[in-house]
């Protein structure tokens, strides 16, 4: 059943049309939801934190939405449909992170700050240095993922809607329909943030998940039932369409390369510890996840949130599971990269093979293509927004209140700045991406979780718990995992000096591994160690009071 | 609070922090998310050491062609489940109380409510 699975097919004209009515139906509803959560935003309370009235469930399925980018739904799978095991252990790294935030973040932050990170980091801080610092590094952040995202959906508009080289859609060939889809999804993200603010890409993250969530049910059920429910058999026919046996089920195929090169094994080995621990330590200080720890009433209902999102997401990820030996065993290996080097169409190309099997046919298959992709526009809107929502907050709020006006800016005002600034990061993660759209830039996801895991993390962590932290401590953490982690990857062999880097035909490149974590995250940690000590700044009464706000939830907003 | 009640607010916090009360919510949470929080990243850095040096264990077949690196894998999801269940647990019966009861002893000392 593999060999009628061409691109022609994928986008057969009916096909295309129930994706793009599929989709209009998504935006069209998402809009509604985002216009009427305008009405209910009155104060900058509502604009930031959705006014804190979300359940525990409402706010982890937001959590899941924000959370379960088209990286992890189509490139996990992906990952997993084309290596085998391997993509596997991507997704444990990014389920075990939440456990940081369920014990050492999410409450006390709930506590103790009001709408951005920055308000934990800077409470007994001098403000200007520390909100200056985590404003650069919030939105460095979020650019990094949103130009991934973008660039991702772009490729994937192109390839679901099976524009291929020479044929044209709409009067647009593949390259224009790449530009015109960053453009769309660009405008509707500024759309849903500065209209709807935190209510609207709550909503928007709620919807996502759940039609996320039940289209891979579906499909792992589906995958499940043609071997019924035998998963050895399942795995047994993954490893054998792969043509890599075996070794299709076990560790190697992407991380940790064994070759003949002892060096190059070495580093293939670091390389794979050095992702682990950024996946683990990274997901505790991505801003636009810290963000929405404020959008329920309280701590216990924060914690509750996080439980939600454990139990969602990781349920998601054993989906993942499914769905990649599935598209391995009945898609196959050859026509999925025969679409996508990458692989992230193999979750789709599933869809359309299961919708062949289960729905009759040629009809059926096209539905459920439709469906799935329509599901994978909804997946990557929903993250953008809650990126450009939280970098635009942090911008406001931090830089432009507390840096420019220290503080005395009114709240209207305030809000009225946040909603420029996001159509600013909207308009700039626009141009960076239709710049960034011919270039490999996969690798600025797990750059933006190293970036998060080596500054944000050990600044918030000392911050908490840390007596003696001070403003300097936390201005060196921030900086200098942010300048570590930024400029170990920028002389790695993902930017220059490899055939998949983001420049493949310069090289500047020397060091050798493509994710900095293990070398950047001991460095924030140690920066702001020694940021702390050289500074004789102490301010213990300002500690009590977060400590005693941050464990009992006392004077919290 | 066997401590006096002070005026200002920030005297206040010191007061609370330093009373054997919430030394005591303190160490309840502290003595167990810092302990779990090194076990739940040793466990997973052992997960991750074992699929790129212990590739040979990892391989091995257990039922028909589940293998050992499978099984670890789940293990991870299973550990996280149970952890976050296990915390969720501790802390309504262990942190919870003791936190309420400093919160209304602040209130009704004066404290600020906003």
């Amino acid at each position: 059943m593999q060999s009628h699975l061409l691109a022609a097919e994928a986008g057969s004209a009916s096909s295309r049309g129930l994706t793009i009515t599929l989709f209009l139906i998504f935006v069209a509803i998402t809009l509604a939801i985002t216009i009427w959560a305008s009405r209910q935003t009155k104060t900058a309370t509502d604009f930031y934190a959705g006014g804190r009235q979300f359940s525990g469930f409402q706010n982890g399925m937001a959590i899941g939405g924000d959370y379960m980018s088209a990286a992890s739904f189509l490139g996990i799978a992906g990952l997993i449909a084309l290596y085998g095991y391997d993509g596997f252990l991507y997704s444990i790294g990014f389920l075990v992170a939440w456990l940081v935030a369920l014990l050492l973040v999410a409450e006390y932050l709930r506590n103790s700050g009001r709408y951005t990170m920055a308000d934990v980091l800077a409470f007994r801080m001098r403000q200007r240095p520390v909100r200056t610092a985590a404003s650069v590094s919030t939105i460095t952040v979020s650019i990094f993922y949103l130009i991934a995202q973008m660039v991702g959906a772009g490729a994937l508009v192109a390839l679901l809607l099976g524009i291929a080289p020479g044929t044209t859609f709409l009067g647009m060939d593949a390259d224009t329909a790449k530009i015109a889809t960053i453009i769309l999804v660009g405008a509707l993200m500024i759309v849903y943030v500065t209209v709807g603010g935190m209510k609207g890409t709550t909503y928007v993250q709620i919807v996502k998940a759940f039609l996320l969530m039940s289209g891979a049910l579906v499909m792992t059920v589906l995958v499940l039932a043609h071997y019924k429910f035998n998963l050895s058999t399942l795995l047994g026919d993954a490893a054998q369409q792969s043509g890599k046996g075996s070794a299709f089920l076990e560790p190697g195929l992407r991380y940790g390369v064994e070759t003949a090169d002892a060096t190059k094994t070495f580093y293939s080995k670091m390389d794979l510890l050095s992702l682990g621990i950024a996946l683990v330590l990274g997901t505790a200080g991505l801003p636009h996840i810290l963000t929405r720890f404020y959008t329920v009433p309280t701590s216990r209902i924060a914690r509750k949130s996080v439980l939600w999102a454990i139990g969602i997401i990781g349920t998601f990820y054993l989906f993942t599971l499914a769905l990649g030996f599935g598209a391995a065993a009945l898609v196959g290996g050859k026509a999925i990269t025969a679409q996508d080097k990458a692989g992230n169409t193999a979750a789709p190309q599933l869809a359309q093979a299961l919708g062949i099997d289960y729905l009759g046919g040629n009809t059926g298959g096209a539905i459920m293509l439709a469906v799935i992709a329509a599901v994978a526009f909804a997946t990557i809107l929903a993250v953008v927004a809650g990126l450009t929502l939280a970098s635009s907050s942090s911008l406001a709020h931090d830089f432009y209140a507390n840096v420019i006006k220290r503080g005395n800016a009114s709240e209207r005002d305030e809000v009225r700045v946040a909603r420029i600034a996001a159509l600013i990061i909207g308009a700039v993660a626009i141009a960076l991406s239709i710049f960034a759209q011919s270039l490999n830039v996969a690798f600025l996801v797990a750059l933006a979780f190293a970036v998060a895991a080596s500054g944000n993390l050990p600044a918030i962590l000392y911050s908490l718990f840390w007596r003696r932290f001070n403003t300097s401590g936390a201005v060196w953490a921030i900086y200098g995992g942010l300048i570590v982690a930024v400029g170990l990857v920028f002389f790695s062999p993902v930017v220059s000096g490899s055939p998949t880097a983001m420049f493949k035909d310069e090289d500047w490149h020397w060091f050798p591994l493509s994710n900095p974590g293990l070398i950047s995250i001991p460095a924030g940690f140690l920066f702001g160690w020694i940021g702390t000590v050289i500074s004789k700044e102490k301010d213990t009464d300002k500690y009590a009071e977060l400590e005693v706000r941050s464990l009992t939830g006392h004077g919290a907003h | 609070m066997t401590t006096e009640v002070p005026s200002s607010s920030t005297e206040r916090y010191r007061a609370v922090q330093e009373s054997e009360e919430f030394g005591r919510l303190r160490h309840a949470v502290r003595s167990f998310v810092f302990p779990m929080t090194v076990a739940f990243f040793l466990w997973y850095a052992l997960y991750v050491l074992l699929s790129a040096y212990a590739r040979g264990f990892m391989s091995a077949k257990v039922i028909g062609n589940i293998n050992v690196a499978l099984i670890f894998g789940l293990l991870q999801f299973l550990t996280t489940f149970l952890i976050a269940w296990y915390y969720s647990r501790y802390a309504a019966t262990k942190i919870d109380p003791a936190a309420d009861k400093i919160y209304e002893d602040l209130n009704r000392d004066g404290g600020r409510q906003d």
